[in-house]
């Protein structure tokens, strides 16, 4: 809203990103967007500290250049996002600016102060009115329709609306542009136009919902260790902490690539360009699991990478928790990864530093444990007001300074976090993958969602998985016990538990993730396979020697480990599983 | 045309502060010291009217009285074809007795970054001939890749020998803090190698004042991003970077910032990675592919220098006990050419082996601690001596598929087919007739 009494001011100082502006004339919101004005560009700021006249900004780009003086003008917006059609399949920056659009033929370079439309103003939609004059709706529901690649998009009732309103007016059926004016409300006697955009502050949650739901459902994500052992659910959270190179981004993708989910958003925030260059050049070429359509259809991703501007990497994690709290207004099932945390961590600590805030624990400020649980808290499944659900799953990478979780960030997290997937150096450097440390890993959603996990996997699903790390603890123990010890030192029966929880760990908790089939394992496929390799950890083998012993589980495991690679019900599949079971039974083990 | 200033209010380390008017963010000044020595600054603060400078040859003899003349725009480099061959100092100054280069562009150092979309996937497999690159790790083209040691290793050596093995159109060498006799070293190398032609050398000798380490990095980067829009692959290397690390921190020591870790300022992972992200495949172009030096302090691997950069960079090489580690050594863009461009098994071998070689290592570490030996002992010693002995010793010098059948050769000669964990398929096509 451009008003006469927009605020002007001219810089006084500048440090890095953080300007220092005295303002002429007129009033300062914080958090809202200020632009700097420079001899050839016109450069984006937030305010982020006011102190009487003077306010201190982050700019959101290179700075070289900004000289004391240099005029300033308010826009008296918060840093917002535009939502509507359009957004999916869209590459962005941390701050909603189409990285397509930015391209151009002769220049290869990220040129500061350009800023454009994030969504095509020009696209025509399918519009399909829901809602009918004289309805009354409340903010976020739903006033009409449009097929948006694989989803039906609704059209919300302004998410800033206070109580509710009356449709006026309504379009009919028929092909628009995002600009048009396809509804008209009446809040409290004034007049509210409405087309199928709207703008949202980042900062700020949506919750246009009638109430938070317990979360209750698992999320399918087809790795083995995640769904089995340590699931996530639908609405839930969890962390990936680890040490550099132990595959956070890697797992992330696979997850990425293979939930179960209506849409993806992958927020790159900080980290290498390269790793969103492999997406945009994969996610095209992938089908999506479940509409069977291109991955990239499903899938918005925001990439503020690390040589990127520090500030809009702060702004990035917001902006894609924004979209997705948008998309679940619509009634889906949307999941945000980001990768990774720490750097959004950092940037708010190299803020505060140059704001010479008092510092904390590694000097990030005071404010970041409320700050990651703010973050967190967004995720949720929630019931809208028509009663249908929606959620937004939360999934961040950690990045530990030297790889040590006692760290600020990973602590924090780890406060407000459902599912904790902690992976080790040690795990990653023998190549285990996923380097998941299942000693150290824990999920509360396995008995939080224990009740519908037995329901559709598993009379016993609970008891196994529990079974099953406990049989990993005691392998641990035991294979200490060994180093000390050695083989000679302990009994057989010490001997094939340790095997037995070996082959858990190397055929089951390992998925090659480069491999064409193994990537990926459907839930149905995790349940046969989980419950063939739970029959031979439960057979209670015995053998005269420990060579003995040892030959017969390299038999066995090296089938468990085939058959990971022969695809679901395939011939060969079923022919390892006959093989499996004909050598439980020849280990002394009755089939039931 | 420029106004000059001649009363410095503040001299704190290398940083010099004083009042001027219309100044701009990063603008460089140039500053002649009452005795007449002359040095380059570079605006790092701006409050209200106070301008704090820091100054590349350092502040060490300067006068308050220094005459300080602002030039109205930031650090460039030149840039031509002219530089092919010539070494320079980390101020860009000419240090090879050649004149300095006339009619040049220059370009800014520190620029923007690319746009990702503007990026292509790297796809290129750098043959280095040392097994434990080529078959474990191996090199990308526009990959960025740092290598892991201590003082007293040959990473130098490592990395000259990689720079003439690469087959890089241009390569560039960005000496941070280096020693003079490894100067030479890399000198005397390229030449006999025959790539000195293609070379360009900035280089700042331990000798050289700190702040000018700061600047090399960049004007390497910045050059070779210009060879790279032009067309040509190029390869930089830049040794040692925790020189370059140890340079920022003294900085913001000076401009009393509250450090992170250990001294280092909080901005130490955005600072490292604005350089390290340059490393690039253009799309339509060439491509820059960096290898660095990183010298863990103490040799601990945890340390703010090496940790943030492991968190920057694709992977790195542990180079220990003259040695490349093959655990902890990571080449992250290794599965774009492994059995793409590579052989078909050469994914299998590399599991393979790792995992067989950690299993040697425990058995190792058993029988250390007097275990009695297993028959499956015996086999994994006796794979651990040729392990370390045909691919390990930095002596091998062999291409990539030869290296992979001497794999095989190895797996057969200590174990049985089935002891190995390949998918059958890849054992059937390759394990070695009558083993
Ligand atoms: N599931 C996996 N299967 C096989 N290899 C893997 C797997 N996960 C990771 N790796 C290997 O480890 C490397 C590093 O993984 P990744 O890039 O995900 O690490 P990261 O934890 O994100 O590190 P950083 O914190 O530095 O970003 C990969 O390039 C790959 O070689
Ligand atoms: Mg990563």
């Amino acid at each position: 809203m451009i008003d006469s009494s927009l605020t002007t001011g001219h810089v006084v100082g500048i440090n890095g990103n953080m300007m220092a502006v005295e303002v002429d004339t007129g009033s300062v919101v914080q958090n809202e967007v200020a632009f700097v004005k420079l001899p050839d560009a016109k450069l984006k700021a937030e305010v982020i500290k006011v102190i009487g006249k003077k306010c201190f900004l982050q700019v959101f780009e290179d700075t070289t250049g900004i000289s004391v003086g240099m005029p300033v003008e308010f826009t008296g917006n918060m840093l917002a996002v535009e939502l509507g059609p359009g957004l999916l399949g869209q590459i962005y920056d941390g701050l909603q600016n189409p990285l397509l659009l930015l391209e151009n033929k002769q220049d290869f370079f990220l040129q500061r102060g350009q800023y454009k439309d994030p969504i095509d103003r020009a696209k025509k939609w399918d519009w399909k009115p829901l809602a009918a004059v004289g309805d009354r709706v409340r903010a976020g529901q739903w006033l009409g329709e449009v097929p948006e690649k694989f989803i039906t998009h609704r059209v919300l009732a302004p998410l800033g609306m206070h109580g509710s309103a009356v449709v006026k007016k309504i379009l009919p059926e028929g092909q628009y542009p995002i600009t048009e004016k396809v509804a008209e409300l009446e809040v409290n006697g004034k007049t509210v136009v409405v087309s199928m955009s709207q703008e949202w502050p980042v900062k700020k949650a949506i919750k246009a919902y009638k109430e938070r739901i317990y979360p209750e459902e698992l999320l399918i994500t087809r790795q083995r260790i995640i769904d089995t052992m340590f699931p996530i659910s639908r609405g839930g959270t969890s962390c990936i902490p680890g040490p550099f190179g132990a595959g956070k981004t890697v797992l992330q993708h696979l997850i990425s690539k293979f939930s179960s989910v209506d849409m993806v958003i992958v927020v790159a925030c900080g980290e290498r360009a390269g790793e969103v260059v492999e997406l945009i050049h994969e996610f095209p070429e992938m089908k999506d699991p479940k509409t069977g359509g291109s991955l990239m259809d499903r899938t918005i991703i925001i990439c503020n990478t690390s040589s990127m501007p520090v500030a809009a990497r702060e702004a990035s994690v917001y902006t894609g928790i924004t979209l997705g709290e948008y998309y679940r207004q619509m009634g889906l099932d949307v999941l945000v990864l980001a990768d990774s945390t720490s750097r959004w961590a950092q940037a708010m600590r190299e803020m505060s530093g140059r704001l010479e805030e008092i510092p904390g624990e590694e000097a990030f400020p005071a404010y970041l444990e409320s700050r990651i649980a703010g973050l967190y808290e967004r995720a949720g499944l929630v019931q809208l007001h028509n009663d249908k659900h929606g959620a937004v799953t939360l999934i961040g990478t950690v990045s530990p300074a030297g790889g040590n979780f006692e760290e600020p960030v990973t602590q924090a997290t780890l406060k407000v976090v459902g599912a904790f997937l902690g992976l080790s150096r040690k795990r990653s450097d023998e190549r285990k993958f996923p380097a998941i440390d299942p000693l150290d890993s824990y999920s509360l959603y396995i008995d939080q969602m224990g009740e519908s996990l037995n329901k559709n996997l598993d009379r016993e699903w609970t008891k196994m998985v529990h079974e099953a790390e406990d049989l990993l603890r005691r392998g641990a123990e035991i294979g200490k016990m060994m180093t000390v010890v050695g083989e000679e030192g302990i009994s057989i029966d010490d001997l094939v538990a340790y095997l037995k929880s070996e082959m858990l760990d190397f055929t089951y908790l390992q998925q090659n993730a480069f491999d064409d089939i193994d990537c990926a394992a459907t839930i149905e496929r995790q349940v046969a396979d989980f419950k063939l390799l739970y029959k031979a950890l439960k057979t209670p083998f015995s053998f005269e020697t420990k060579p003995e012993a040892r030959k017969f589980f390299i038999e066995l495991q090296d089938n468990f480990y085939q058959k990971n690679y022969a695809a679901e019900s395939s011939p060969e599949y079923a022919k390892f599983v006959s093989k499996i079971e004909e050598i439980i039974v020849s280990g002394g083990g009755r089939l039931v | 045309m420029f106004k000059e200033y001649t009363k410095i209010t503040n001299i704190i380390g290398d940083i010099i502060e004083l009042s001027a008017e219309g100044v701009t963010y990063r603008e460089l000044a140039a500053i002649t010291n009452h005795n007449g020595d002359t040095s380059l600054a570079q605006v790092i603060r701006i409050d209200g009217s106070k301008v704090s400078l820091q100054v590349f040859a350092g502040a060490k003899g300067m006068s308050n009285r220094a005459a300080v003349r602002f030039l109205g725009h930031p650090m460039r480099v030149p840039y031509s074809e002219d530089l092919l061959g010539r070494i320079f100092s980390g101020s860009g100054k000419p240090i090879d007795g050649k004149p300095e280069i006339a009619n040049a562009a220059e370009t800014d150092i520190g620029g923007p970054s690319v746009n990702p979309v503007k990026r292509v996937v790297p796809r290129n497999f750098i043959e280095t001939r040392i097994p434990m690159i080529d078959i474990f790790n191996p090199l990308v083209e526009s990959q960025k890749l740092p290598i892991f040691s201590t003082p007293g290793e040959p990473f130098n050596e490592l990395l000259a020998r990689i720079a003439l093995q690469a087959k890089a159109d241009i390569v560039i060498l960005g000496g941070i803090g280096l020693k003079f006799d490894e100067y030479i070293g890399f000198r005397r190398k390229f030449e006999e190698g025959g790539i000195m032609d293609r070379t360009v050398m900035f280089v700042h000798t331990a000798a050289d004042p700190v702040v000018e380490r700061l600047l090399v990095p960049d004007m390497a980067l910045a050059v070779a991003e210009q060879f790279g829009i032009a067309g040509k692959r190029v390869l930089v290397l830049l040794t040692d970077m925790t020189a370059f690390a140890d340079a920022l921190k003294e900085i913001s020591v000076a401009m009393e910032q509250v450090p992170s870790n250990l001294g280092y300022p909080g901005s130490l992972y955005s600072d490292l990675a604005s350089r390290y992200e340059k490393a690039v495949d253009f799309e339509g172009a060439g491509s820059i592919t960096v290898l660095a030096v990183t010298t863990m302090p103490g040799g601990d691997v945890t340390h703010p220098v090496p940790d943030n950069t492991g968190y920057i960079t694709e992977g790195q090489y542990y180079l220990v006990n003259g040695v490349i580690n093959p655990f902890g050594s990571l080449s992250r863009l290794k599965q774009l050419v492994i059995g793409k461009v590579t052989r078909d098994d050469h994914g299998a071998v590399m599991n393979a082996m790792i995992r067989l070689y950690a299993k040697a290592l425990e058995s190792k570490k058993k029988i250390s601690m007097g275990f009695e030996k297993t028959e499956t002992d015996e086999k994994y010693l006796r794979y651990a001596e040729l392990f370390e002995e045909r691919f390990m010793s930095l002596r091998v010098d062999i291409p990539l598929n030869d290296a992979l059948d001497l794999g095989w050769k190895t797996m057969a000669e200590c174990f049985d087919r089935s002891e190995i964990g390949v998918k059958k398929e890849v054992v059937d096509a390759r394990w070695p007739k009558g083993a």
